[in-house]
């Protein structure tokens, strides 16, 4: 028997491993990319400013884009007022109530409404709202938002809900507890940060969100005082700047999207430190 | 077999109890007297349909949408398969201790003792705070814990936290007392603190405990219900079922020989 020859093996292994970091690396370069340009072309043009005022007309140096952060805030709180009660207990009903066939059916509805264009939505609430309203206004955008975190929370709930162990549901119902008890003060409070999560990582995801806001909330140069007036929101005013001539309004789309990334990943980090903290108590 | 109806000692008169799940019957045609202010153990290989048949006797086994039952169980008299009867209000009469102890990881202490009571309407102060102490005294736990009644319930130990859902079960003052495998989670220390806590807790409650353990059947129990395969094959005091029982079956199990 001759020495066995590890060379190939050995090779094909080193080659396996590289190959596998390659793309871990891959998969973290975009993020490290995003940040380098926003921060290495926007940084410069957030002041006070930019944060307070309204967007200044062509020619005119400065401005910022106050209305539009300050709308997005507006819109996402339409959006959790809709899809925050109507997602989580849309999950409620799928963990704690429904029967197998009917939840596969919602769960299936959820996962397509997941999957649905988010130029679609604003089409539809076009369609609902602002053909109905004769005028774009802050509610379709609301709403748009709303409709479109409604299967995110719900099927995030359903995921958490279903964690919470079987034990403490039939803990409560031995004390003679009622059901609808039990899951709110037993089941629903063990999950809270959980639900926290799914409710947070669907906002985070609709903040970012520009073509359905294109045909509901359709943006302002101004503030908006009614919600039945068109709002502006920071992917609108993103969009309004980034796609025009002017240098002053490059940089301004710049700074916003370097503003919205860090809302988000704010919103993201939050996530983090939230589930840090279950995992401990947990241990 | 004691199936006199008129015992006027039993808290329970089980009748006829056969339960379902689909097809299969887990619970064959039982009938039983559960005597009041006793410890009844039963025991059985597993899957012989002795914790399904605990779980009969609250309702808890309506949690699983594809169980059934026939025949009938009393509770002092009352049908508590009645169709006026609701699902809660006999739990509230008869609680349940599970194998796992299950404290309520989001309460502390004294809210996982009052939650039965503060859940169904209690809010008067007083009232809570000596029905926490009465039941963790009965639960043997008040020295180990009257000083941290606010600390988190999952901070007790394994043997602690079955105690502590004994007392949350007795705190809501139920009649019957079931309990699943309480102690077959627990070191053998632990397990000696819940069977002296089973007999004393006798002089107040009647009690229902499924085990798998023999000598703790023994030690604790006054009568012994043997089931096997759904059945029950014997029931009698526990001495006479340890000692000369009628059966084959139960024999062979009760010395070690299957099961």
């Amino acid at each position: 028997m001759t020495a066995p020859n590890h060379s190939w093996r050995n090779f094909k292994n080193a080659f396996m491993q590289t190959l596998a970091c390659v793309c871990a690396i891959l998969v973290v370069a975009p993020l490290l990319l995003v940040f380098y340009h926003l921060i290495k072309e926007g940084f410069t043009s957030i002041n006070w400013a930019f944060f307070t005022e309204l967007p200044k007309p062509v020619g005119e140096v400065g401005g910022g884009m106050g209305n539009a952060i300050v709308g997005t805030f507006v819109l996402l709180a339409q959006a959790a007022v809709i899809g925050v009660p109507v997602g989580v207990l849309g999950g409620v009903f799928l963990s704690e109530y429904g029967g197998t066939k009917l939840n596969w059916w919602i769960r299936f509805a959820a996962d397509i409404l997941n999957g649905v264009p988010s130029i679609t939505w604003g089409i539809v609430v076009y369609a609902l709202l602002v053909v109905p309203m004769h005028g774009f206004s802050a509610l379709a955008g609301g709403v748009v938002l709303g409709m479109m975190m409604i299967p995110l929370v719900m099927r995030t709930t359903e995921e958490v809900l279903q964690l919470v162990p079987g034990g403490y549901r039939e803990a409560a119902l031995a004390l003679g507890i009622a059901k609808w008890k039990t899951i709110v003060q037993i089941v629903i409070r063990t999950a809270l940060k959980g639900i926290v999560t799914g409710v947070l990582l669907a906002l985070a995801r609709v903040a970012g969100e520009t073509a359905p806001l294109l045909f509901t909330a359709l943006g302002n140069e101004h503030w908006t005082h009614k919600l039945t007036e068109p709002i502006s929101a920071m992917p609108l005013q993103i969009f309004a700047y980034a796609i025009s001539p002017y240098d002053d309004w490059h940089r301004q789309a710049w700074a916003g999207a370097l503003v919205l990334l860090l809302l988000v990943l704010s919103i993201n980090i939050g996530v983090r430190f939230l589930t840090r903290d279950r995992f401990q108590q947990k241990a | 077999m004691v199936t006199d109806p008129n015992n006027s000692a039993a808290a329970l008169t089980v009748r006829g109890l056969s339960v379902f799940f689909g097809e299969r019957a887990a619970v064959k045609n039982v009938s039983i007297d559960i005597t009041a202010k006793a410890v009844t153990a039963i025991i059985g290989p597993s899957g012989c349909g002795k914790s399904t048949f605990l779980r009969a006797i609250n309702r808890m086994h309506e949690l699983n949408p594809d169980a059934r039952m026939e025949g009938e169980i009393k509770l002092f008299g009352d049908d508590i398969y009645s169709r006026t009867v609701e699902s809660v209000t006999v739990r509230r009469r008869i609680g349940m201790v599970f194998q796992k102890s299950n404290p309520f990881p989001t309460m502390s202490i004294f809210e996982n003792v009052t939650v039965g009571l503060r859940l169904n309407g209690v809010r008067d102060r007083k009232i809570l705070a000596e029905r926490t102490e009465q039941s963790l005294r009965m639960a043997a736990l008040w020295d180990e814990v009257k000083d941290r009644m606010n600390a988190p319930a999952i901070s007790l130990s394994g043997g602690q936290q079955q105690r502590l859902c004994i007392a949350r079960a007795l705190a809501v003052q139920p009649e019957v007392l079931l309990m699943d495998e309480p102690a077959s989670a627990l070191d053998p220390l632990a397990t000696a603190k819940i069977e002296d806590l089973i007999v004393s807790l006798k002089k107040d409650y009647t009690i229902v405990i499924v085990t798998h353990n023999m000598q703790q059947a023994a030690r604790a129990s006054d009568f012994t219900a043997f089931f096997y395969l759904g059945e029950l094959v014997e029931f009698g005091p526990t001495t006479k079922i340890f000692t000369s029982p009628a059966q084959k079956r139960t024999e062979d199990y009760v010395t070690g020989r299957f099961g």
